[in-house]
């Protein structure tokens, strides 16, 4: 473990992964319409962001949890709380910079996402700010690191 | 021969003087191929160039030599060889610009079966004193490699007499050694040292050091390598070497242990693995110095690691170590090291199976499984320390945990002959009773695994515990309803049946009896299912099945369908897991078939009335009667009778499920019977039947016919019957009738699939290999012409016909054949029938994973297409259609790019969908087409 030194949280606690969605035969039922649930926001993070320090997804790290993602289908609204893995981690404005790239990625324009880290303010005031998030995105090294966090683990 | 002659001097003369290169060399070797004479002919009239001032010269004279050696060195006499021995030694000592070819006549020469006596040595004398190995060029160096090779093989018993200057000799050329090519050779040569007992002398160290500096192996090839060599063929095979004796384990040893410190996941995986290997050579004196070392090592591994790859290395060198201390002989004075080493193992992770909350638990019981699981002893040892303290804990609080580490304890110690657990039998049972009465679903399921453990080790059950364990199964059958629970109960009665059958008959079967018709019924029948896998068994058990079957048709007890094709499916089963066997083969042949086709017989005669209600009913009795015919294969009393009645039902039966079961039945005989006069009567017979009745328009039983064809077509097909293709190419004609069409189509499905309850391999059917491929190379040129010459509505039959038979391919060939049919296969892309377009998606999905070249030129209409499938009505086809879109963001980007903007803008639409699959399918889709091309994506 030479190189643990650099990163700023080595041994991190680990969760269990819940388990897949259980099929339902109304998912295989044409004429049912699911709305966007929870579950299915949550399961958009749990499959494929990891964090930036490790190899494990934001579930294992339990950085989202689904207790704390309320969806809105009829309104059109998501907000997400999540849970940086340490207090003041600065990896903190990352991880939620790709939870809302993500989020901004995979739900349907008509969504208005609000995300909040549950610790600390300036975080929040940050990922609010659309012009702040598509100016981040601008920057291609910040838009590679993220990109590396979506990146599916098979890859 | 004198003209032949001097037509040789010329075109010497012409090599020599490096006019003419390969067709000189050419001659000159095709005419020595004749006769051995030439190549003194071939040598005299090179003297003039091999003896030239020019070394130039000399080295074209080699040159020729050496090749024409390497194509006739076979038929050299030992004293030929001498001449030539001696010329090429001497030669070493020439001009640089000569030793390549020098090389390569001595590597020829060396292949010889008829070396003089004391050449190997000479030839190595020469080649290590005159010649600096290390600063030759690749091809040259591997000269000297496949030397020392051949020689190794032929003049083993000389080389070991050189000793250590061999040794020596071959550590000083190997030194600095980059290439791959070379390095296995190299690693060759050494493990021939290594393996066939060559005295290393005082070389060891110097022989390991030149060795080990390639240890851990990090090689990728390059992308273009045209010579295949891998990391894990380089990896092994310096593995072999380093791993072959234990004179090096005093340097091996530090050198894993140091290794396993780095970053480098392989590395640490492949120290481990080399860790397992020695443990196979060693014994325990080599390791006894670093077993801390290695233990801490390799703990610290297990503990720590995130990879599941490094775990198991990890796990497998541990078990390699303790196997190796167990194998150990001990001096009297010696203190016993297993003991020391487990002891050592113990006291670092015991203390972690007692504090069940920290995530150390897992590792640590899988360390001490490693190691209680490499030999007896240490089962032993290990089972002694570990159980009681766990049996303590499990009193004093429920853990799960606990009792799942019994479990894979258990397990563990089935290779063993006297379990190791037979001291504490009596605790064990008692908890695992006492789980089974607990209420927790997943400790009861644990527990019937842990029951199962034990019920096969011989001695680990007594008499009766065994009873109290039936009694217990009995009563968590009847009375538990967690589907979980019942599933694993049921899987342990099924496998403690086997064993212990008495003790079921004579409880556990009379109790179901009684509650067979109670509301529990369900679980008793699939409980009697699985436990009658013994003849003494199924005799008490299929009675009882079959007493329900009979009380349902007189519906006495209201049964409902379900229930009755569940006894069926129950009746099936049996019959399928005891196929191997011939008494229970007679009780079903005598007792079960009669009952069943009576009951059979009753249920047609009264499905007139009932119509499809017992139907599927019948379908199931039919099913099983018809698996345990076909199963065996024995003679079939009066088969003709029964060909001739299941024809009858088949063409004239009014359900679907009778006259395509019926036409089942008659397929899988078919299938089977020998071919002659009978099966040619049999289907001569039949064949007028179907064209009669196909041919008759306005014929109510067109459909059946049909379905008799198509199964009777699937095997002949199967079985390469020269009569198939008859019957295929009448399926293809009746692809464009207008009333059969689309089922024609669908029939392919049929056809080229694998049917699950006939005609596959599991009922002993006639299935030849390849028969897809066969037909597909034989069909394809068919339907592409019945496609091209059919009116608009009927192409898209041909097009569902085509995708079916292509979707059921085998990759490989779907590959190789993309390019003939992409043109087709985006045609019925396009086709309006959402089958079609569901069965060339799913055809082309795999495909795009690894797309033919041929795709490059369609890729502006398969995007076009598949983006346009994205919105069908169909779920099906959309989430196809989204998967294949998904496919294709892993082509190479510069063909893709281009696309990008509107697939990303076409994908937004899906995430909006009504089904929750679909918009799972367009997320993972998109993401993937965002990470396209940006930086930190692809």
């Amino acid at each position: 473990m030479s190189g643990g030194t650099r990163l700023e949280n080595a041994n991190p606690l680990i969760f269990q992964r819940s388990g897949e969605r259980l099929l339902t035969a109304t998912d295989e039922d044409e004429d049912v319409a699911d709305p966007i649930d929870d579950r299915e926001i949550f399961d958009i993070f749990s499959k494929s962001i990891n964090d930036p320090e490790h190899p494990l997804s934001l579930e294992e790290l339990n950085v989202v949890e689904q207790m704390l993602i309320n969806v809105n289908d009829e309104e059109s609204t998501v907000s997400v709380e999540f849970t940086p893995t340490i207090p003041h981690c600065s990896m903190a404005t990352l991880i939620g910079l790709s939870i809302k790239v993500k989020l901004l990625r995979s739900l349907p324009d008509r969504f208005k996402v609000i995300l909040v880290s549950s610790q600390t303010h300036l975080i929040n005031k940050q990922l609010a700010d659309k012009e702040r998030v598509a100016a981040a995105l601008e920057n291609s090294q910040l838009l590679e690191v993220v990109n590396q966090c979506l990146s599916s683990r098979a890859m | 021969m004198a003209a032949d002659n001097s037509v040789l001097l010329g075109l010497v003369e012409e090599f020599v003087s490096g006019q003419v290169d390969s067709k000189a060399a050419e001659t000159v070797t095709g005419s020595s191929e004749k006769s051995i004479v030439n190549v003194i002919h071939c040598l005299s009239s090179c003297r003039l160039s091999l003896t030239s001032s020019q070394p130039q010269t000399r080295g074209r004279g080699v040159q020729l030599l050496s090749q024409v050696l390497q194509e006739c060195y076979s038929s050299l006499s030992e004293r030929e060889l001498e001449v030539l021995l001696a010329f090429y030694e001497n030669r070493l000592k020439d001009h640089y610009v000569i030793i390549p070819h020098v090389l390569q006549g001595l590597n020829a020469l060396t292949k010889c079966s008829v070396l003089p006596p004391g050449s190997a040595v000479s030839i190595l004398r020469s080649i290590f004193q005159d010649l600096h190995v290390q600063s030759l060029m690749l091809a040259e160096r591997s000269c000297v490699y496949n030397i020392l090779v051949s020689l190794m093989e032929s003049k083993e018993e000389e080389l070991k007499g050189l000793g250590a200057d061999f040794i020596y000799g071959f550590v000083q050329s190997v030194d600095g050694e980059r290439d791959p090519r070379n390095l296995l050779l190299a690693f060759q040569v050494a493990r021939n040292i290594i393996h066939r007992g060559y005295d290393l002398g005082k070389f060891v160290e110097e022989l390991f050091e030149v060795m080990s500096c390639y240890f851990p192996i990090d090689f990728s090839p390059p992308p273009s390598d045209p010579h295949r060599i891998t990391q894990e063929e380089l990896v092994l095979s310096l593995r072999a070497v380093l791993t072959g004796t234990s004179q090096f384990a005093e340097f091996l040893l530090p050198l894993i242990i140091e290794k396993l410190d780095s970053d480098i996941q392989s590395a640490k995986v492949d120290s481990l693995q080399t860790l397992a290997a020695c443990g196979l050579t060693y014994s325990h004196k080599e390791l006894a110095k670093f077993l801390p070392g290695l233990w801490s090592s390799i703990q610290r591994e297990v503990f720590q690691t995130a990879s599941e790859g490094v775990e198991s290395a990890g796990l497998s060198a541990l078990s390699a170590l303790v196997s190796c201390l167990s194998r150990s002989v001990l001096n009297s004075d010696s203190e016993d090291v297993l003991q020391v080493f487990l002891s050592l193992v113990l006291q670092d992770c015991q203390h972690h199976l007692c504090e069940p909350d920290l995530k150390l638990v897992w590792p640590s019981a899988k360390l001490l499984q490693a190691a209680a699981g490499a030999s007896y002893r240490a089962s032993l040892i290990v089972s002694a320390a570990v159980i009681p303290a766990l049996l303590e804990q499990y009193n004093n609080e429920t853990q799960v945990r606990s009792l799942l580490m019994y479990f894979s304890l258990c397990l563990l110690h089935k290779h063993t002959e006297d379990s190791v657990l037979v001291a504490f039998q009596q605790s064990l049972c008692s908890v695992v009773f006492s789980a089974l009465t607990e209420s927790g679903a997943g400790l009861q399921v644990t527990a019937t695994r842990v029951l199962t453990a034990l019920g096969q080790q011989p001695g680990l059950l007594a008499q009766t515990d065994v009873e109290k364990v039936v009694d217990h199964l009995t009563r968590l059958i009847l009375e538990e309803d967690d589907t979980k629970v019942s599933l694993a109960v049921v899987e342990c009665s099924g496998s403690l049946a086997h064993l212990h059958h008495k003790a079921f008959i004579s409880r556990l079967i009379p109790r179901l009896k009684e509650e067979i018709l109670s509301a529990v019924r369900q679980r008793c029948v699939t409980a009697l299912a699985s436990v009658s896998s013994l003849p003494s068994v199924v005799q008490e058990s299929a009675p009882i099945l079959l007493q329900v079957l009979a009380s349902a048709h007189t519906g006495s007890c209201g049964f409902s369908v379900e229930e009755v094709v569940a006894v069926c499916i129950s009746l099936q089963k049996i019959a399928e897991h005891v196929r191997d066997s011939e008494g229970i083969g007679r009780f079903f042949h005598d007792i079960i078939i009669p009952h069943l086709l009576g009951l059979c017989l009753q249920a047609a005669l009264q499905s007139r009335d009932a119509g499809q209600l017992f139907e599927r009913k019948k379908q199931h009795l039919w099913d099983s009667s018809c698996h345990s015919f076909t199963s065996r294969q024995v003679e079939i009393p009066e088969i003709d009778r029964l060909l001739v009645q299941l024809e009858d039902l088949s063409c004239t039966g009014p359900h679907l499920f009778s006259y395509t079961f019926a036409a089942k039945c008659f397929a899988g005989l078919v299938n089977k019977m020998p071919a002659g006069e009978a099966l040619d009567a049999v289907l001569e017979r039949v064949m007028k039947r179907i064209s009669v009745e196909l041919e008759n328009v306005s014929s109510a039983q067109r459909t059946q016919a049909f379905t008799l064809l198509l199964w009777v077509s699937k095997a002949l097909l199967l079985r390469y019957h020269p009569l198939s293709t008859a019957l295929t190419d009448k399926l293809f004609a009746l692809l464009s009738d207008p009333a059969l069409g689309s089922q024609v189509a669908d029939g392919f499905c049929v056809l080229m699939s694998d049917s699950l309850d006939v005609l596959n391999r599991n009922c002993h059917a006639d299935v030849r290999i390849m028969y897809r491929q066969r037909f597909f190379a034989e069909n394809t040129t068919k339907i592409i012409q019945g496609f091209n010459s059919a009116e608009q509505e009927k192409k898209s039959y041909y097009l569902k016909a085509l995708s079916h038979i292509v979707s059921n391919l085998p990759r490989q060939v779907q590959l190789t054949e993309l390019p003939v049919l992409l043109p087709l296969l985006l045609e019925a892309l396009s086709c309006a029938d959402q089958a079609v377009q569901l069965s060339t998606l799913s055809c082309l999905q795999p495909v795009l994973l690894e797309p033919p070249a041929a795709i490059r030129n369609q890729l502006e209409a398969l995007f076009s297409r598949l983006l346009t499938l994205t919105t069908s009505p169909a779920m099906k086809v959309r989430i196809a259609s989204l998967q294949c879109v998904h496919a294709l963001s892993r082509l190479p980007e510069h063909m893709v790019l281009p696309f990008r903007a509107r697939v990303l803008k076409a994908l937004a639409v899906p995430l909006d969908d009504t089904k929750r699959l679909v918009r799972m399918e367009a997320m993972v889709a998109r993401g993937e087409w965002f990470l396209l091309g940006s930086p930190g994506g692809r």
